[in-house]
């Protein structure tokens, strides 16, 4: 019917979006870029997915239970990534393509 | 389940295993530990989006359950790891307000540092 077509579509967008992720962790340069590409497209698979979920049991309990993983993840993702990012810069790892000027490495922390 | 939604779901399956497979590549050959902790995050997301597929899959509403709890828990890892990384990397500077002496020459060592990241 048309709800399982719909379902299908959502299901395998949101398993192409997780699979553009890990690829993308694979293959970019640095790892500010791979954050850029772990956190948007992870979490818009995931987000997808459990849309597919919610529309497929079509139940109270369960549609709460997928939305509230849903704003758990676009909460948190946000804030790991910071943390992730800050910590990465200031451990000081090799940055693509990025060349600091000579005294931002002092003000910056790194 | 139908004979639509099945074969989808077990195409979406294929499609999040093979994004884990990537993830656990660069968790092995990161070449620094927040490349570590980047492949930890990611594969925790879609072992959520994979635990979601198999909540369709079974039937069973307790999967999505399951989601919320690794949701909940690789968040608190990927913020612990980060402090860690970051604490690691406060560490080689020693408080030392006696003597200006040592004040002097950890200041002048210290842009040398940051190869600290390193395991």
């Amino acid at each position: 019917m048309i709800l399982d077509y719909i379902l299908a579509a959502i299901a395998i967008l949101g398993g192409f979006f997780c699979f553009v992720a890990g690829l993308g962790v694979l293959r970019l340069p640095d790892v500010l870029i791979r954050m850029h590409a772990s956190t948007k497209a992870g979490t818009l698979g995931s987000g997808l997915i459990l849309i597919a979920v919610a529309i497929f049991f079509a139940d109270t309990a369960t549609i709460t239970r997928a939305v509230a993983t849903i704003l758990f993840l676009f909460i948190t993702a946000p804030v790991a990534a910071h943390m992730i990012g800050r910590a990465a810069f200031r451990s000081g790892v090799p940055l693509w393509r990025t060349r600091l000027e000579d005294g931002a490495s002092e003000k910056l922390g790194r | 389940m139908s004979p639509v939604l099945s074969p989808a779901i077990n195409i979406a399956f294929l499609l999040v295993m093979l994004g884990v497979v990537g993830g656990f590549i660069r968790l092995v050959k990161g070449p620094s530990l927040p490349d570590r902790i980047v492949a930890l995050d990611l594969m925790t997301v879609q072992i959520v989006s994979f635990c979601g597929l198999y909540a369709i899959q079974s039937g069973q509403r307790a999967f999505v359950d399951v989601a919320i709890v690794l949701a909940l828990v690789g968040f608190l890892a990927t913020v612990a790891l980060a402090r860690f990384v970051e604490r690691r990397q406060r560490r080689p500077d020693p408080p030392s307000p006696s003597a200006s002496p040592a004040d002097n020459a950890t200041a002048s060592a210290r842009p040398s540092a940051p190869t600290g990241g390193r395991p």
